[in-house]
């Protein structure tokens, strides 16, 4: 079972490290991961996708909760959140006919050219992880070279926030 | 940084000195009010920290350089970190323009710790120190306590800054329980009224926790038999007819059956390390299980609980008490009792010098009124079970981490925070030789710790898993070649005496007590003599061997 994760960390040298070590010694299973700032100065949001039963999650969030730099940890309900992931894909063009047929699947699947030459393209696609699979399972007959994904980001909808505690604001 | 430790009230600080922390040891060297032990390993002032902190419930500190200074620290950071020990450990650092160069004496501290701390800090800005050391004696001493790191980069120490010390911190996401949610805690209160055979296991939380009066407490109400873990040892009263002794793999069989045969279980700040629970699935068949403890992620790890309640045990207890009304369980305490009186705990070498008599004289001679600390094996498991502690603060052990080579830099800590008080280092011939530098340490602050060695030249707890789980396959477990310990200590300055009869032990332990100084008392004991009872590692608790009839 695949847990998201909205997780807000003091943004402190090592806090990555922490946490990423966390999980590999309790033996904890990261999908993914992704980190970047907030709309506070100081404190960072990182979307970590973990694998794992019940109890496993309850463990993984009892253990987050106890290292001094988060601040919250927060499970995100699937149906409840939207979630993107990224990737760019660059794909070998030996003929004209095959650069349109990846134009072609860039339409169908609404994403972008970003770069064009001769003999390569870089695609970027956005959107659920399967769509985004789909996507590169779909291209790689025709000769992909490199692809790079980030992980998934994700945010709880509507007006259900994960912030910082109130009475601790700046 | 003198000041800051000043501030948060630091009397003793324990460490060795080298190139990146000279400007710390400089501005030591005129401070009056702050007594620094030098230690002869680093590891030696770790553990020390960690006894005078065990020993006080203050904040243990202890001090080493950077590179090697900082790794050999490591040990003793675990050690403390993975019993709930209040520590601060400052290590120094290149400057903060040769981090990451592979200087000389550079070690990644922060990187190698972050597993065995609390939380660690590296300080690159003289600015932020004080804050820094504030929330590192804040975050080590409240909520489960641990050990917080500061790294401080010599140009950091050379630097200045305009002292001001906060009086608050607020940290967020550093939240602190109090009491335990009021509805979990009427619904124990609710089991326990209904309970017919209940028990209570006491974990060392409640001795970090301060609430040993509150535990005495719910039991004169209910009359409910209590268990110690390990580490809970001293939380409650063992000459008391509620107590069980040690739970576990060397517990005492009457607590094992009990657990066994218990409908009620009240554990308490106690983390159900696989040393207590045997097979999981079998543990406490019959029992509901009611688990406090301030730390959440201890709830559910490793058995499953029904009433789970996160909060300070102290203040828990205080508010379960209230909610209980006067209960008697004199069936129950009876069938306990016929078990006590059938199966105590035996020595199967009656006549000679064996560890149990060795122990229990200890008890005898000082009446109960002495800090006993341990290394880890046998000679752990046997202080744990002759000795009978009735107070907190008196039994200092590795536990959790089981370092051999804890104990004798422990009782340097203990001896250092309560000078008058007798300190033992109960000792086995292979983990005494794991810190035995520390014997000019002991001899230079006059400190007159008592080293017991149970000496059957084996690494006796290996040595018994060989003979019963190896078949007898002593594979370099035979200490051939050991020193000759009495004049080891004569030539660090100590006293020393070895002990061959059973009835010379008594005669010289007096004269230990007596001597006022650092002594080590060499005892030969059955090389074979075994920890009973023991239950097998993954076996039910229930299933013990070596049990007395």
């Amino acid at each position: 079972m695949k847990h998201t994760l909205s997780v807000l960390v003091r943004d402190s040298p090592g806090v990555l490290a922490k946490i990423a070590g966390l999980f590999s010694r309790r033996g904890f299973n990261i999908e993914s991961l992704a980190v970047g700032h907030t709309e506070s100065e100081g404190i960072s949001r990182m979307t970590i996708v973990a694998s794992g039963g019940e109890h496993t999650l309850e463990q993984i969030k009892k253990q987050l909760n106890k290292l001094i730099d988060v601040i919250k940890v927060a499970d995100l309900d699937p149906n409840k959140s939207v979630g993107r992931d990224m990737a760019l894909i660059k794909v070998k063009i030996e003929s004209p006919q095959k650069r349109s047929e990846v134009i072609q699947m860039v339409d169908v699947f609404r994403a972008k050219i970003l770069d064009i030459s001769e003999t390569s393209l870089i695609v970027e696609i956005t959107g659920r992880q399967d769509k985004v699979e789909a996507f590169i399972r779909l291209l790689e007959p025709l000769g992909i070279k490199e692809v790079v994904r980030t992980g998934k980001i994700a945010l709880a909808r509507g007006l259900k926030v994960v912030s910082l505690p109130k009475q601790t604001k700046k | 940084m003198i000041e800051c430790l000043k501030k948060e009230g630091v009397d003793i600080i324990f460490g060795y000195p080298g190139g990146t922390i000279m400007p710390f040891y400089d501005a030591l060297y005129d401070e009056p009010e702050i007594k620094h032990i030098l230690t002869r390993h680093e590891q030696g002032a770790a553990h020390a920290a960690d006894g005078y902190a065990r020993a006080t419930g203050k904040v243990g500190v202890c001090v080493s350089t950077s590179g090697p200074g900082a790794t050999n620290l490591v040990t003793g950071i675990a050690t403390a970190n993975m019993d709930s020990v209040p520590m601060v450990a400052f290590t120094g650092q290149v400057p903060t323009q040769l981090i990451g160069t592979d200087a000389f004496q550079e070690a990644d501290i922060t990187g190698i710790t972050a597993p065995i701390t609390k939380h660690n800090y590296l300080v690159n800005d003289v600015k932020k120190l004080a804050y820094t050391i504030k929330e590192a004696f804040y975050i080590a001493s409240t909520g489960r306590p641990g050990v917080v790191v500061i790294d401080l980069p010599k140009d950091v120490l050379v630097n200045e800054a305009e002292f001001h010390y906060p009086k608050r911190i607020s940290l967020m996401g550093y939240k602190l329980v109090k009491s335990g949610n009021i509805s979990q805690v009427k619904m124990a209160a609710k089991e326990i009224m209904a309970a017919k055979r209940p028990v209570i296991i006491s974990g060392g939380g409640v001795i970090m926790g301060d609430a040993c009066e509150e535990l005495d407490a719910l039991v004169k109400k209910c009359n409910i038999p209590v268990t110690t873990t390990l580490m809970g040892k001293g939380s409650f009263d063992e000459r008391s007819d509620f107590s069980l002794g040690m739970i576990g793999m060397h517990g005492t069989a009457y607590s094992n059956y009990a657990i066994c045969e218990a409908d009620l279980i009240i554990s308490l700040g106690t983390k159900f390390s696989d040393r207590v629970t045997g097979k999981i699935s079998e543990f406490a068949p019959h029992a509901r299980l009611i688990h406090i403890d301030i730390d959440p992620a201890e709830i559910g790890k490793n058995v499953g609980v029904d009433i789970p309640i996160v909060g300070d045990v102290k203040e828990t207890l205080k508010d379960l008490a209230e909610l209980v009304t006067e209960k008697g369980h004199d069936e129950w305490l009876e069938r306990i009792a016929d078990w006590k009186a059938k199966h105590p705990l035996v020595s199967f070498n009656p006549d000679v010098l064996n560890p149990q008599f060795i122990i229990n004289s200890i008890y005898e001679e000082t009446g109960g009124d002495a800090i006993i600390v341990t290394e880890v094996g046998q000679n752990q498991m046997w202080a744990a079970q002759y000795f009978t502690y009735s107070k907190p603060r008196t039994f200092l052990s590795s536990g959790g981490l089981g370092t051999m080579g804890y104990g004798f830099p422990a009782a340097i800590g203990a001896k250092a925070a309560f000078p008058d008080r007798a300190v033992f280092d109960i000792a086995g011939d292979g983990s005494i030789q794991m810190n035995i530098q520390e014997l000019a340490t002991s001899v230079r602050e006059d400190l007159d710790v008592n080293i017991i060695i149970l000496n059957n030249s084996y690494l006796g707890m290996v040595r018994q898993w060989q003979e019963l789980f190896y078949d007898k396959r002593y594979a370099s477990t035979h200490l051939k070649g050991n020193p000759d310990f009495v004049k080891l200590a004569e030539a660090y300055g100590a006293k020393g005496r070895r002990v061959e009869e059973k009835k010379d032990f008594v005669p010289a332990l007096k004269d230990a007590l007596n001597s006022g100084s650092t002594y080590l008392l060499d005892c030969v004991i059955p090389c074979e003599e075994n920890v009973y009872p023991m239950v097998a590692p993954g076996a039910c608790i229930n299933k013990m061997m070596g049990v007395g009839e």
